[in-house]
């Protein structure tokens, strides 16, 4: 009896987390190639990020109920990011020019539209600097843009 | 706050919403057998605290019952003798 329903609770906490990836691992994974710069075709530290943030949100998925589970899984996905971010290369995407704190901040404030605060209290920053890194990072990647379609 | 569209940022969102990379198979299964090792290896390190915890109570339990540190040691002075 025990050992069936732990069986079924598995099954059923599989089941769950399986409709979540699938739905989620797009746009979860969009974020991480944009965080590690890589490109879009071939991104290994990224597709590593993001399975290392799915394991934690298995492993956290009964405990976190109230929590969104996509939330949850974005924060491991910076964390994790923000860890590692010194030993990548900077990488060739969209973003090469900025520094981690930079695209942490753009992705999660402009591509996510996360709050300026959880912003800030996610990534250990007083809010004003979040501000500042936001400005500096939108500023640098418009003028990016614009060197790209001069040379186009 | 912002509460105000930003031109500026509407530009940027479009730029960064670019191709999506495909994702890999079987993404959902790999991160479920990574979870549960780490889920097992929660509970065994959750485990192991509770059972140290449980050997330190009884060992306290054991010393305290052997050396009853609450007992005041016996004198081995005397009162002064008065009025006799």
């Amino acid at each position: 009896m025990w050992a069936m329903g732990a069986v079924d609770h598995r099954a059923g906490t599989f089941t769950e987390f399986e409709a979540f990836v699938a739905g989620a691992a797009g746009r979860l994974l969009h974020v991480a190639v944009l965080l590690t710069g890589e490109p879009e075709t071939d991104p290994p530290t990224a597709r590593r990020l993001l399975a290392g943030a799915l394991a934690r949100t298995y492993a956290h998925w009964r405990r976190l109920r109230a929590d969104d589970p996509y939330e949850f899984t974005r924060r491991q996905l910076c964390a994790a990011y923000a860890r590692t971010a010194w030993r990548h290369p900077a990488g060739t995407g969209l973003l090469a020019r900025l520094s981690p704190q930079e695209r942490l901040v753009l992705v999660l404030r402009v591509y996510e539209g996360v709050a300026e605060e959880v912003t800030a209290a996610q990534l250990g920053l007083p809010p004003e600097r979040v501000q500042a890194l936001r400005g500096g990072a939108l500023a640098k990647l418009r003028a990016a843009a614009a060197d790209g379609d001069n040379a186009a | 706050m912002s509460g105000f569209p930003d031109p500026k940022e509407a530009q940027v969102r479009q730029l960064l919403e670019g191709p999506h990379p495909p994702v890999p198979t079987g993404l959902a299964a790999a991160a479920a057998a990574r979870g549960s090792r780490l889920l097992r290896r929660y509970r065994a390190l959750r485990r192991f605290g509770w059972a140290v915890l449980f050997a330190a109570a009884a060992a306290f339990a054991v010393w305290a019952a052997l050396t009853r540190p609450w007992v005041t040691p016996p004198s081995g002075v005397s009162p002064p003798l008065e009025g006799w």
